[in-house]
């Protein structure tokens, strides 16, 4: 029995961004990971001493390139509690519908990457060809294929014309005929559920008790959804968390593939709903001093915390921002020993790591 | 904020860390802030189906602040973080990296400590 | 097995990917290109050079020009909304790779009606000061 240490090092094929593991592997078994982050860290939370209060959800929004509407979303939220300022109706759904949208093509890319992950690239490109749909609806829409940078202190600034609406649900069904045709491949192929049924397996305590966040929890049977609590316009669709009960990579897997197809019902659902008003209020002064506030949505990785705490200056005296990849590192570390090194990238990238949230 | 706040002092913080656990909460993060001169406010978060509870705690900057990583192995990554931003000491952390999780070995300022408010440049 | 279906339309299907630069897709209407200031219009108020959130716009007041850094410049368009006389606006394409760093500068008039207020003003203060003058000495010399 030879102990070896193998560094799964900052450059991987598979991942998405870089993060360091020391591996000790004793003939092919891994014993111990020891993490090392520290890659990409910009210094995000120290920048509000020198950008003001608007300026800072541009930063805020490009504290993660995928989940960017969400994080502008929860940061808009944050200001207008402090400030007491009441949002209108309509731009309360309109937030709804872009964050869903980023939540489909989030969900689409993972997908995609993790197809990669296990060799399948033609599945991949399948799913990044249907991805291409909904970066060109955000792109109309919005102004922007990534960072939609749509969202102000007050309401957005963006509207959606009824032709625009129409477009949207055209195109959503299209999508949604051409995701179907890939769900028997993803949950039942021969080779991906070979290489994911009981990899990687986390207990429904070890995920209560880890502390881990969205996919990783719900995959594991404990049915936690931020949006359940109905911050925004969620109070008003209908949804329910989709949990899958075995803890292992095919179960974090099929819950993303369903929570592609709940996305683009919650979608319609808000297009039906939709109120008519104006999409923004007027805002002056300043987050009074002392005030704090807390905050939690749910993004496609998992529930993001915010605290914001006010001076009464026109920048903030503290930000601080808890992502779900955070959340998710320790329960990686626990599904990691008596696992094969060969399964070591697939139970690296179900956890869904972004680290650029990680470590902003 | 949203959710009741406890206050609790640096000797029973570990007692009322494992109360949480034991009545099921699920937990979330610390959040920091400069509550004065050499003192440092710390929030602990935790979370029961939806509800949010949390335990406010001020300490100084000098002193060792005892570690809740025994009790939530989850912790461990947040204290580190504490470690890097503030400068402070936790006694009785699971796995320390000494100052080095975000940033590197050379540097040597503390980055929430020095307040600098730039202005913009005119 | 099960993928066989999608392996066989994909073949008998032309490709889904475009070859670019030869042919390009039409822009879509709302997108955030590239900046354009009429600059016969601005009245060189520095509402843009507010609001930026990289601080890439300099406005000179008395010399009467506009600059913006291209590199740091991030097209998020808050100077578009905040502008008062709506002289910025965004194309609907990206702005080409250039070949290397060049500063935009915009050279228009400087207000004038202003200068000629400033003028007049300059005459009204110029007497008002000698005796303001002569007063503030007395008035210091009585506060110490």
């Amino acid at each position: 029995m030879a102990t070896t240490v193998i560094p799964f090092g900052p450059q991987h094929p598979v991942l998405p961004e870089p993060v360091h593991l020391t591996l000790k592997v004793e003939d092919e078994i891994v014993k111990e990971a020891v993490p090392a982050l520290g890659y990409v860290h910009r210094g995000l939370e120290k920048l509000a001493d020198i950008r003001d209060y608007h300026q800072m959800i541009t930063v805020c929004e490009r504290v993660c390139g995928i989940c960017s509407m969400i994080h502008g979303t929860c940061y808009s939220q944050c200001i207008e509690e402090a400030m007491g300022v009441e949002v209108t109706d309509r731009a309360k759904m309109l937030r709804v519908i872009w964050s869903e949208l980023h939540r489909m093509h989030s969900h689409l890319l993972w997908l995609g990457l993790f197809a990669d992950a296990f060799g399948f690239e033609s599945l991949f490109m399948q799913f990044w060809k249907v991805r291409e749909r909904i970066m060109d609806i955000n792109e109309a829409t919005a102004g922007s294929r990534v960072i939609v940078s749509v969202n102000v202190i007050g309401g957005v600034r963006a509207d959606l014309s009824p032709d625009q609406l129409r477009w949207i649900l055209s195109e959503l069904d299209v999508a949604e005929k051409e995701i179907k045709e890939m769900q028997d491949t993803i949950m039942n192929d021969y080779t991906v559920k070979t290489r994911t049924c009981g990899v990687g397996v986390l207990s429904y305590d070890q995920a209560y008790e880890l502390g881990a966040a969205g996919p990783t929890l719900r995959g594991s049977g404990v049915a936690s959804d931020m949006r359940m609590s109905g911050y925004g316009a969620y109070g008003e669709l209908d949804l329910e968390p989709i949990i899958e009960t075995s803890g292992d990579c095919w179960a974090r897997s099929t819950v993303r593939f369903r929570e592609v197809l709940q996305s683009i019902d919650l979608v319609r659902q808000a297009i039906s709903k939709l109120p008519e008003g104006e999409i923004a209020v007027k805002v002056k002064g300043n987050p009074p001093a002392g005030k704090e506030v807390y905050a939690r949505v749910e993004q496609p990785r998992g529930e993001c915390v915010y605290y914001i705490k006010g001076n009464g200056t026109k920048h903030l005296d503290r930000l601080r921002i808890r992502t779900p990849t955070f959340a998710n590192i320790p329960p990686l570390l626990a599904m990691l020993p008596e696992c094969e090194l060969a399964d070591v990238p697939v139970i690296v990238l179900s956890i869904d790591p972004c680290i650029s949230c990680t470590e902003r | 904020m949203k959710g009741k706040v406890i206050e609790v002092t640096i000797d029973n913080i570990v007692g009322e860390v494992m109360n949480m656990k034991n009545d099921g909460q699920r937990f979330v993060t610390f959040s920091t802030y400069q509550e004065a001169e050499g003192k440092l406010g710390i929030l602990y978060h935790f979370d029961k189906d939806l509800e949010d509870t949390h335990l406010r705690l001020v300490v100084d900057m000098d002193k060792p602040i005892p570690s809740v990583s025994g009790v939530f192995f989850g912790a461990l990554l947040v204290e580190n973080e504490i470690r890097d931003q503030w400068d402070v000491e936790f006694d009785g952390l699971v796995l320390d990296f000494n100052r080095t999780l975000y940033l590197d070995p050379e540097v040597t300022q503390v980055p929430l400590v020095s307040n600098v408010k730039i202005e913009p440049k005119k | 097995m099960l993928f066989t279906p999608t392996v066989v339309k994909n073949l008998l299907k032309k490709p889904a990917t475009r070859k670019y630069p030869f042919e390009v897709r039409e822009p879509f209407p709302n997108f955030r290109g590239e900046l354009v200031i009429d600059i016969d219009s601005c009245i060189f108020c520095g509402m843009c050079v507010r609001k930026c959130p990289c601080q890439c716009i300099t406005v000179d007041k008395q010399a009467g020009t506009w600059t913006c850094d291209l590199h740091e410049c991030i097209s998020c368009g808050y100077c578009r909304d905040h502008c008062p006389t709506k002289c910025l606006t965004m194309k609907d394409t990206h702005r080409k790779p250039l070949l290397e760093k060049t500063a935009w500068v915009e050279q228009g008039t400087p207000p004038k009606p202003k200068k000629k207020a400033a003028a007049k003003k300059e005459a009204a203060p110029a007497e008002a000061e000698k005796p303001a003058a002569k007063k503030a000495p007395k008035k210091k010399a009585d506060k110490k």
